[in-house]
C-alpha cells in the first residue's frame, strides 16, 4: 500500500512544500479555496503560523519576515488580493532578503466567491513572476522554485492556484525540511526599503532588469516544459487547463507554462513555428494569449474557448470538434437546493426579524450572504469584506435628512475586524446614523472555523488576546452599543426598533456561537418537539426556513378527521436529529405548539 | 478488471460524502491505482447539493469526471441522483439512499418533492441499487454511519477486493468509531447483493 500520507489536497501539499523549503513565518486570511493552507502549516513544528485580521495585514507581515531574511509565505484567496494590493505593487520594488512568496488561490466558477477575478493579472500589473500549478505534487514543487526565484532575483514571486488544485487530492511525495540559505538577523537597507520618490526611481529601474532576467530564466526552466508529439495542432496552456487539454488531446503536441508570467518568448516563438495551428487553453482572461499575440504570433483562443466559468475537458473538446464526446442527458427539472444556514445559526433570527421591518439591508461576506435566500430574503446588497458599512453610511448620504432609519448594515464578527471597523469610524467621524449589526457568533465560519481576533484563540486553538467588540465600538465614539440574543426573536426585535430609531450612530452586536463550533457539536442532545396538538399550521416557525422544520401538509378532509380545525392546511415538524436546539422556533410560536426535551 | 473508471459522489452538504470519498479513494490507490478527487468547500457546503468527483486509473490527468463519463454514481439522497444525470451515460451504476432530505422550498410548502424521481434514470438504461442506508444506519446503532453505509453497497462495482476498503476502514476510522463503521460497510454490503 502507497503511504497514505502522499495523497493529499494542493492545499496540503503547499503547506507541506512551505515546511520544506524553510519557511519561517506565515500569515494569512482565511477565504475559499486558500484557507486550509494555513491550518495545515499551523501543524508543523518550526514555522511560525498566524490568522491575520485581513491579507493586507498578512503580506505586510510576510513583507516585514522577508526584511528581516526570513522565508515568508502570505496566503490569501483571489479577491484578498485586492486588499493587500498597495503593499504587493510596492514590495514589488523593495524586494526582500528572504524568499517572499504570496498565494493566489482563484476561485472561476465561483463556488464559493462573489467574482471570478484571474489574478494572473496581478503579476503582469505588479511586475511579479507567477508560478502556476496544474495539480498538487506540482504546487509544492513550485513552491520551493518560488522560494529560490524569489531569493535569485530580489521579488515576490506568486504562486497562484484555482481551487480545482486546492481541493483536489493527488499523490504527493514528501521530502525533507531544507535549511535555508540565510537565517534572520537586522540588516538596514534604506536604499531598498524606504520607497521615498528618490529610492523608488531607482528600484523601478531594478524591476524592469529583474524581470528580463526572469524572462531568460524561464526560457530554460525546468517549469516550462514543450511535450513532443502530434503538430497539427499544438496547444500553449497552464494551471488546471493543461490536463483538460492532456485528457482532451493526449496525443497533441503541448507547451505548458509553469510560469504564466514573464512569459518565454523564445520559447513560445519556437514552438509556434513547429505546429501548424496554435490553440491556447486558459481558464478566465485571455492573459497569455493577449500577450503570445502581442509577440504577434498567430493562434486561437478566446473564439473558441469560454472566458467565463471553469473549463473541463469536455468544454475543450468540444471546443475544436464541436458534437464529439457522445450523448449527453438534460438536466431534470427539479427542486433547487440552495445552500442554507445550519439549523440552530444564531443568524436566521437576524434574518427573519430584518425580513419583516421593511428596511435595505447593507450585507457583507460570510455564511450571513445566505440571509438573501428565501424564505427571509432580508439582504439588499453584497459587495465585499466590509462594505457593509460605508454603503449603509453612502445610502444615507444619498438619501438626505431622516432617512438614518431606513438602511442598516449587517456584517461578521471576523469581517468587521477585516475592513469593517475602518467603516464605522467613517460612519461616526462623518456623521450618520444608520444602525449597524455585528453577527457575532465568535469565529470565522464559512471558511470552516477559524478563529479571529475577537474570538480568544490563535491559529493553533491556543489562548490569545480577544478584542472586546463593545468597547472598540465604544472607543471609536459610538454610543449606543447593544448586545442581542439572536435565537430570542421577539425581544431583538424590539432592540432592532429602539436601536435604528435613534438619530446618532448605533451598533447592535448580535452574539451567539455558532452551531458548528466542535464544543457545541458534542453537547448532551436536546431538541425541540412540535406538540402537534397545539399546532394550528399558522406557519410562523415554517418562515424561519430552518433546515429542521418541515411543513406537513393534510390531504383532503385530513384536518377534520385528526380533530383541528377545518381550515387547517398541515402542521410543522421538527426533526429532531437536525434541531441545534436554538429555540428560535419556539420564542415565534404563539401557541404553546413546540417545547423542548431530551432527545 | 476495469482499469480505468470515474466515480461521481453526490448528496446534500453535512452527509458525510467527503469521508465515503475518502474511504474509496484510498481503497484504489491501496490497490495500485492513482486517483484524483476534487470536492468544494466554502459556501458550497452549507446544506446545499454537493458532490465529490473520483477518478482512477494508471494516471489521472483532469480532476473533473466529464458529462456522460460517470461510470458510478453514489447519491446519498433520492433526488440528488437525478440531479446529475447529465454525468451518467446508458449502463452507468447508481446506487441510491433512498433518503429523502426536503429543500428549503419543499419543507415550506412551496414546491413538491418529485415522485418516481428514480424512473428518469431507469429509462436511460441506466442501472440502480436502491438502498435504504439511514435505517441500515440505525440498525448498527449510529446514524452518522450512513456514508460508510454507501460505501459498502458501492464496493461490489469497485475493481478490488472488498477487503482493501475494510483494511482502510481499520486504519483510518478513529478507533472508538472503527466497530460500528465496519459494520455499516458490511450492512451496505448486504444490502446491495
Amino acid at each position: 500500500m502507497k503511504a497514505p500520507t502522499t495523497w493529499m489536497s494542493g492545499n496540503e501539499a503547499i503547506a507541506l512544500g512551505a515546511y520544506e523549503a524553510g519557511v519561517h513565518v506565515a500569515s494569512g486570511y482565511p477565504g475559499t479555496p486558500s484557507t486550509e493552507i494555513m491550518e495545515n502549516l499551523s501543524r508543523y513544528e518550526g514555522v511560525y503560523t498566524e490568522w491575520a485580521p485581513n491579507e493586507k495585514v498578512a503580506l505586510e507581515v510576510a513583507i516585514g519576515a522577508s526584511f528581516a531574511g526570513g522565508r515568508a509565505l502570505a496566503t490569501m484567496k483571489h479577491v484578498g488580493v485586492n486588499v493587500a494590493a498597495d503593499p504587493l505593487f510596492t514590495a514589488s520594488y523593495t524586494g526582500g532578503r528572504g524568499g517572499l512568496v504570496i498565494i493566489s488561490a482563484d476561485d472561476p466558477e465561483m463556488h464559493s466567491s462573489q467574482n471570478e477575478q484571474d489574478n494572473r493579472n496581478y503579476a503582469f500589473a505588479a511586475k511579479v513572476p507567477m508560478l502556476e500549478p496544474s495539480e498538487p505534487a506540482e504546487a509544492k514543487e513550485y513552491l520551493k522554485i518560488a522560494y529560490q526565484l524569489s531569493e535569485e532575483l530580489d521579488t515576490p514571486v506568486f504562486l497562484r492556484i484555482t481551487t480545482r488544485i486546492a481541493h483536489v487530492k493527488g499523490i504527493v511525495e514528501k521530502g525533507e525540511r531544507a535549511a535555508t540559505p540565510i537565517s534572520p538577523d537586522i540588516e538596514k537597507m534604506p536604499g531598498k526599503f524606504v520607497m521615498l520618490p528618490a529610492n523608488a526611481r531607482k528600484r523601478r529601474v531594478a524591476v524592469e532588469e529583474r524581470l528580463e532576467k526572469c524572462k531568460e530564466i524561464a526560457e530554460t526552466a525546468s517549469f516550462n516544459t514543450v511535450e513532443k508529439g502530434d503538430t497539427t495542432r499544438g496547444f500553449i496552456t497552464s494551471g488546471v487547463s493543461y490536463l483538460y487539454v492532456k485528457e482532451a488531446f493526449p496525443d497533441a503536441a503541448v507547451l505548458k507554462l509553469g510560469m504564466c508570467w514573464p512569459l518565454p518568448e523564445k520559447m513560445i516563438r519556437q514552438f509556434s513555428e513547429s505546429v501548424d495551428e496554435l490553440v491556447i487553453v486558459e481558464e478566465l482572461d485571455p492573459f497569455l494569449e493577449t500577450h503570445i499575440k502581442a509577440m504577434g504570433i498567430a493562434c486561437r483562443g478566446k473564439e473558441i474557448i469560454p472566458n467565463q466559468g471553469e473549463l473541463n475537458t469536455a468544454i475543450v473538446r468540444r471546443a475544436l470538434e464541436p458534437g464529439s464526446g457522445g450523448e449527453i442527458f438534460e438536466t431534470p427539472e427539479l427542486p433547487m437546493r440552495p445552500p442554507n444556514m445550519c439549523a440552530g445559526c444564531p443568524h436566521r433570527g437576524i434574518f427573519f426579524n430584518l425580513s419583516r421591518m421593511k428596511l435595505f439591508v447593507s450585507g457583507d461576506i460570510g455564511c450571513y450572504t445566505l440571509g438573501f435566500l428565501p424564505p427571509l430574503s432580508a439582504m439588499d446588497s453584497t459587495v465585499c469584506m466590509g462594505a457593509a458599512v460605508p454603503i449603509a453610511h453612502g445610502m444615507v448620504k444619498a438619501l438626505g435628512e431622516g432617512s438614518h432609519d431606513k438602511v442598516v448594515s449587517v456584517l461578521g464578527d471576523s469581517t468587521f475586524i477585516h475592513s469593517g471597523i475602518t467603516g464605522l469610524i467613517n460612519t461616526v467621524y462623518n456623521d450618520s446614523a444608520a444602525t449597524l449589526i455585528i453577527l457575532d457568533n465568535r469565529i470565522t465560519a464559512m471558511t470552516g472555523q477559524q478563529h479571529n481576533p475577537t474570538s480568544g484563540a490563535n491559529i493553533k486553538g491556543e489562548a490569545a488576546n480577544a478584542i472586546d467588540l463593545e468597547a472598540l465600538c465604544r472607543a471609536v465614539g459610538v454610543k449606543h452599543v447593544y448586545v442581542v440574543d439572536p435565537h430570542d426573536v421577539p425581544e431583538t426585535r424590539k432592540v432592532l426598533k429602539e436601536a435604528i430609531a435613534l438619530e446618532e450612530p448605533s451598533v447592535v452586536i448580535s452574539r451567539a456561537p455558532c452551531v458548528l463550533l466542535p464544543e457545541l457539536k458534542e453537547k448532551t442532545p436536546v431538541s425541540y418537539f412540535t406538540n402537534q396538538d397545539n399546532c394550528v399550521g399558522c406557519m410562523s416557525c415554517i418562515r424561519l426556513g430552518c433546515p429542521a422544520i418541515s411543513w406537513i401538509p393534510f390531504a383532503e378532509g385530513e384536518a377534520e378527521r385528526r380533530g383541528y380545525k377545518k381550515k387547517q392546511k398541515g402542521l410543522s415538524k421538527i426533526d429532531e436529529i437536525q434541531c441545534n436546539d436554538c429555540g428560535q422556533c419556539a420564542s415565534l410560536c404563539k401557541f404553546n405548539a413546540i417545547t423542548r426535551g431530551e432527545g | 478488471m476495469k482499469n480505468q473508471g470515474n466515480i461521481l459522489f453526490s448528496g446534500v452538504g453535512g452527509q458525510g460524502i467527503l469521508l465515503a470519498s475518502e474511504i474509496t479513494a484510498y481503497s484504489l490507490l491501496a490497490a495500485g491505482f492513482d486517483a484524483k478527487k476534487s470536492e468544494v468547500h466554502g459556501m458550497a457546503q452549507r446544506g446545499g447539493s454537493v458532490t465529490a468527483q473520483l477518478r482512477y486509473g494508471s494516471k489521472v490527468y483532469s480532476p473533473l469526471i466529464e458529462p456522460g463519463k460517470a461510470d458510478i454514481l453514489v447519491a446519498f439522497e433520492m433526488m440528488e441522483a437525478a440531479r446529475y444525470l447529465p454525468y451518467l451515460h446508458r449502463g452507468s451504476q447508481v446506487i441510491v439512499n433512498t433518503q429523502k432530505i426536503l429543500p428549503p422550498a419543499v419543507a415550506t410548502g412551496q414546491a413538491v418533492y418529485p415522485e418516481n424521481v428514480l424512473d428518469l434514470l431507469k429509462e436511460r438504461e441506466i442501472s440502480v441499487v436502491k438502498v435504504d442506508a439511514l435505517e441500515l444506519a440505525r440498525e448498527v446503532g449510529e446514524v452518522r454511519t450512513v456514508n460508510v453505509v454507501m460505501v459498502g453497497a458501492m464496493s461490489a462495482f469497485l475493481p478490488i477486493d472488498p477487503s482493501v476498503c475494510i483494511e482502510v476502514i481499520e486504519q483510518r476510522v478513529p478507533e472508538r468509531f472503527r466497530q460500528v463503521n465496519l459494520q455499516a460497510f458490511a450492512a451496505g454490503q448486504k444490502a446491495s447483493q
